[in-house]
C-alpha cells in the first residue's frame, strides 16, 4: 500500500473532524498524520491527512458524501510543499550542548528553551528533513517529542480554495420531485 | 409569526411546514416536552404509537418506501434512540428518506452520563446521511428544514435530529426566514449530455446489450421512462431486487431478476452481455457475485446520483452522474429520431433476446427449484403458497406487499409477478429480519385504500410481531400477514445445508402458535398444513374486515434455488441440493 497526501477543505461545524476520521475508521485503515486548522477563508478549515490507502479514488469520492466536506483532493503525485514541525526536549547537559548546537545550525532548527539539563529545539521543514534531524539528535536523548503532521500545498497558480463554495452558497441544488 | 413559541412547538410546526402527516413513535423522558406540543397539533400531525422504537423506525421507513415521502419517526434518548439504530442503518442502506428524531438529556449534564443519556450522535454519525445535535431552540427551524431537505434530496437517506430536552422547553421567537447553507451539499441531477452520447454510441454498436434497472427508476418516478427507452431501443430489461415493479414483468422485454438468486437465463445474459447499462442501480454483491468476474465482455454504462457508487464495485466505462428520470429523459432525447438507425440494433437486439429466452426455456420452469421428485406427498410446498398469493394479488389488484428477510423474501421475489413500482417492499441491503410487520404498518396508514400483505418468516416475525398491537390500537384493517413458517432461520439452514454437511447450528426455530397469537391481538388466525387450503385462506384473508394472519406451516427443508455461492462468480450457480432427499 501506498502513503498518500489528502488535503480536504472543510465547513467549520461541530462533529466535522469525527466524521471524517470514522470514514477512514471504517475501512480500518491507520491515519498517519492529520492536521486541521483554519483556512484562508473564514468558517472553513482545511485539513491535511496521510495515510496508507488502497483505493484512495474511492476515499474520496466517500469524502465528497458528507455533507460538510466542501473539497477533497489527492495531492500525493502533484508537486506540493510539504511542511512539518516537531518540538523535542533533549537531554542537553552543558557538556554536549555545543555539538547540539551545532548541528541545529546544520538543519535551520531553532533553540527556543534552555533548561539546567534540557533543551527544547523547534523543528521545521520537510517531513523528510524533519525525520533526518530526529535520527540524527536522536542519541542525545528525546525526552519529549511532538510533531504536527505534515500540512501540504501545491506550488503554483492552482489553487484548493474554499472561495467558490462560499460565494455560491446561496444557490443550492435544485429540488427535482418525484413523480410517483 | 412573530409569536414566542417553545422548542418543542417549533419542532412540530417545522414537521408541519415541510408537509409531514404522521410520525411514528414512543415517548420518554427526555422527549415529553416534544409530546406535550404535539398534541396542539394532533389535527395536522398524527402520532403512532408502537410497541418498540425499532417497529417505528421500520414504519416510517415502510411509509416512505410506499409513497416516496419523508417517514418520520421519533424516541426518547438513551434505549428509545439506540432502538432506533436498525432502522435507521436499514434506510441508510436502501437510501430511504428517513427523520429520525430522538430526545436528548438536557444541555448542562451533556456527557456526564446522565440517566438514559447515549451520545447518539456519535453513534449514527456511519449510518446516516448527516446528523445533528440541536442545544439551542433558536438553532430548531433551520436544523429541521436543513434535516428535511438533505433526507429527501440528491440520494435520499436517514437524518437524525438529537434535541436536549432544554432546547424543547426553551421559549423563543422562531425565525422562519430559513436560508439553507450547504456549500458542501449540491446533488447533481442532470446528466452531462457528452456522457449520455457516449453512452448512446456504445448502446448503437452493442451486439448483446442489456438493462438493469435499479432501486434508483422507483425513487425518481422512471417507470414510463424506462419503459420508452427499452421499447426504442429494444433492449432486455433485468430487474434488481429494489428495481422490482420498475418494469412490469409480462413485458416482452422483461427478463428477471439477476444476482445471488436471480434466474439463471438472466446471470448468464449478464456475462455474455456487451454493453450492460446499469441506470440507478449499485452493483450490490449480491447482484454481482464475485465482483472481478462479472459481466467479463461487457462495457458498462452506469447512471447513479451518487458518485461515489460509480466504479466502487464494477468498472465502469461511461460513468452519469445524475437522477435516473433525468437521464433517462436525455437519452431519449438523443437517441436517434429515426428507426433507420436503430434498425441495426434492433435486429442485435431481437437476435440476443431469442438466445436468452432459449436459455430461459431451458432453466425457469419456476416449480422445478423445489427439487424433490415426490411433491404430492408434501404437504405445504412454499412454492404451492406463492402461486397462490400471487394469483390472488394479480386479479384483485390495488396491493402492496411487504417481505422480510431470508428465504421467503427470495421465493416472493422469484414466484411473484410483479407489475407496479413501490409493489414491493422489502429490506435489501441491510437484511434486516423484523423489518417487514413494523413497515408494514407504515404502508397501511399511507395507503389506506390498498391492501397490504407481509410476507414473511417464523423467524423474522417473532422479532417484531408486537407492533400487531398498534396495529389493532390504529384501527388497521388492510393488513394481511402470511407467515412461511418452517421451523427453521431457513436462510441459514439452507447454507448449512449446502456448505456445512448439515450441521443445523443455532437454526431449528420453534415458536407460538401464531393463529391464536394472532387472536390474542385480536386479529383473525388461520392455520394452513396442505396446500388443498391455500386459496380458501387467502379467500378467507380478503373477506375479512380486519387485520388476518395465516400461519402457512411449510415444507421445513425447501430451499431456494437457483443459487450462487458467496463469492463465487454468478456463472457457478447451483441448482438443486447435493443431498437428495
Amino acid at each position: 500500500m501506498k502513503k498518500h497526501t489528502i488535503v480536504a477543505l472543510v465547513q467549520d461545524r461541530p462533529g466535522v473532524l469525527s466524521r471524517v476520521v470514522g470514514l477512514i475508521r471504517r475501512r480500518g485503515f491507520n491515519i498517519e498524520s492529520l492536521a486541521v486548522g483554519h483556512s484562508e477563508t473564514p468558517g472553513v478549515s482545511r485539513m491535511t491527512i496521510v495515510v496508507e490507502w488502497e483505493d484512495v479514488e474511492q476515499v474520496v469520492k466517500q469524502l465528497y458524501r458528507l455533507i460538510e466536506v466542501l473539497k477533497v483532493s489527492d495531492v500525493t503525485h502533484d508537486p506540493i510543499v510539504e511542511r512539518e514541525m516537531a518540538l523535542m526536549k533533549l537531554h542537553a547537559p552543558p557538556a554536549k550542548r555545543p555539538e547540539i548546537v551545532a548541528l541545529t545550525e546544520v538543519f535551520d532548527a531553532k533553540i527556543v528553551d534552555v533548561g539546567a539539563n534540557t533543551m527544547v529545539i523547534e523543528m521545521t521543514g520537510s517531513p523528510a528533513k524533519v525525520q533526518n534531524f530526529i535520527d540524527v539528535i536522536r542519541p542525545y536523548g528525546i525526552k519529549e517529542m511532538m510533531r504536527t503532521g505534515r500540512i501540504a500545498m501545491v506550488r503554483g497558480a492552482r489553487g484548493h480554495t474554499a472561495e467558490e463554495f462560499v460565494e455560491s452558497a446561496n444557490g443550492h441544488a435544485e429540488r427535482v420531485p418525484a413523480m410517483n | 409569526m412573530s409569536e414566542k413559541r417553545t422548542g418543542a412547538q417549533v419542532m412540530c410546526e417545522a414537521l408541519i411546514r415541510n408537509g409531514v402527516e404522521v410520525m411514528f413513535g414512543i415517548p420518554g423522558g427526555a422527549i415529553m416536552p416534544f409530546y406535550h406540543a404535539m398534541w396542539e397539533y394532533r389535527d395536522k400531525l398524527r402520532h403512532v404509537l408502537c410497541r418498540h422504537e425499532q417497529g417505528a423506525g421500520h414504519a416510517a421507513e415502510g411509509y416512505a418506501r410506499a409513497t416516496g415521502r419523508l417517514g418520520v419517526c421519533i424516541g426518547t434518548s438513551g434505549p428509545g434512540a439506540t432502538n432506533l439504530v436498525t432502522p435507521i442503518a436499514d434506510a441508510m442502506m436502501d437510501s430511504v428518506p428517513l427523520l429520525a428524531i430522538t430526545g436528548q438529556v438536557a444541555s448542562h449534564v451533556l456527557g456526564k452520563d446522565a440517566f438514559q443519556e447515549t451520545d447518539i450522535t456519535g453513534i449514527t454519525m456511519p449510518i446516516t446521511k448527516h446528523n445533528y445535535l440541536v442545544k439551542r431552540a433558536e438553532d430548531l427551524p433551520y436544523v429541521f428544514e436543513e434535516a428535511i431537505y438533505i433526507a429527501t434530496t440528491g440520494r435520499p437517506g436517514p437524518v437524525l435530529i438529537d434535541v436536549t430536552k432544554d432546547a424543547q422547553q426553551a421559549t423563543i421567537v422562531p425565525n422562519w426566514n430559513i436560508k439553507l447553507d450547504l456549500p458542501g451539499y449540491k446533488p447533481n441531477y442532470r446528466p452531462n449530455l457528452k456522457q449520455v452520447r457516449e453512452a448512446i454510441k456504445l448502446i448503437l454498436s452493442a451486439k448483446k446489450p442489456l438493462i438493469i434497472a435499479g432501486h434508483g427508476i422507483i425513487m425518481s418516478g422512471a417507470v414510463e421512462e424506462l419503459r420508452a427507452f427499452a421499447e426504442r431501443t429494444r433492449i432486455p430489461v433485468i430487474t434488481t431486487l429494489h428495481g422490482i415493479g420498475s418494469f412490469p414483468e409480462d413485458h416482452p422485454l422483461s427478463i428477471g431478476m439477476p444476482g445471488m438468486h436471480g434466474w439463471v437465463h438472466v446471470n448468464r445474459a449478464i456475462q455474455e452481455c456487451d454493453v450492460l447499462f446499469n441506470i440507478g442501480g449499485r452493483f450490490d454483491d449480491r447482484v454481482t457475485g464475485k465482483a472481478s468476474t462479472f459481466a467479463p465482455n461487457a462495457k458498462v454504462i452506469h447512471v447513479d446520483i451518487d458518485p461515489s457508487e460509480i466504479g466502487k464495485n464494477v468498472k465502469v466505462t461511461v460513468p452519469i452522474v445524475a437522477d435516473a428520470r433525468l437521464a433517462l429523459q436525455a437519452f431519449l432525447d438523443e437517441l436517434p429520431p429515426d428507426r433507420e438507425a436503430l434498425a441495426e440494433l434492433h435486429s442485435h437486439a431481437s437476435d440476443w433476446m431469442e438466445h436468452i429466452r432459449e436459455m430461459q426455456a431451458k432453466h425457469q420452469p419456476k416449480q422445478q427449484y423445489i427439487n424433490r421428485a415426490n411433491t404430492e406427498n408434501m404437504s405445504l410446498p412454499p412454492h404451492d403458497v406463492y402461486a397462490a398469493l400471487s394469483k390472488a394479488l394479480n386479479s384483485r389488484g390495488n396491493y402492496r406487499v411487504v417481505t422480510d428477510v431470508g428465504q421467503h423474501q427470495m421465493w416472493a421475489a422469484q414466484l411473484i409477478d410483479w407489475y407496479r413500482p413501490r409493489t414491493h417492499i422489502t429490506s435489501g441491503g441491510a437484511g434486516t429480519m423484523g423489518f417487514a410487520v413494523p413497515a408494514a404498518l407504515g404502508v397501511a396508514i399511507a395507503c389506506p385504500n390498498e391492501t397490504v400483505w407481509v410476507i414473511c418468516g417464523d423467524g423474522g416475525f417473532q422479532m417484531t410481531n408486537q407492533e400487531m398491537a398498534t396495529i389493532v390500537q390504529e384501527g388497521i384493517k388492510n393488513i394481511k400477514i402470511a407467515v412461511i413458517n418452517n421451523g427453521y432461520l431457513g436462510m441459514v439452514r439452507q447454507w448449512q445445508e449446502l456448505f456445512e454437511n448439515k450441521r443445523y447450528s443455532g437454526t431449528p426455530l420453534s415458536g407460538p402458535d401464531f393463529a391464536k397469537l394472532a387472536e390474542a391481538y385480536y386479529w383473525k388466525g388461520i392455520t394452513v398444513e396442505h396446500t388443498s387450503q391455500v386459496e380458501a385462506a387467502i379467500e378467507e384473508a380478503y373477506e375479512t374486515d380486519g387485520p388476518v394472519l395465516i400461519d402457512f406451516r411449510v415444507e421445513r427443508e425447501a430451499n431456494v434455488f437457483p443459487m450462487v455461492p458467496q463469492n463465487k462468480s454468478i456463472s457457478e450457480m447451483i441448482l438443486e441440493s447435493p443431498h437428495k432427499s
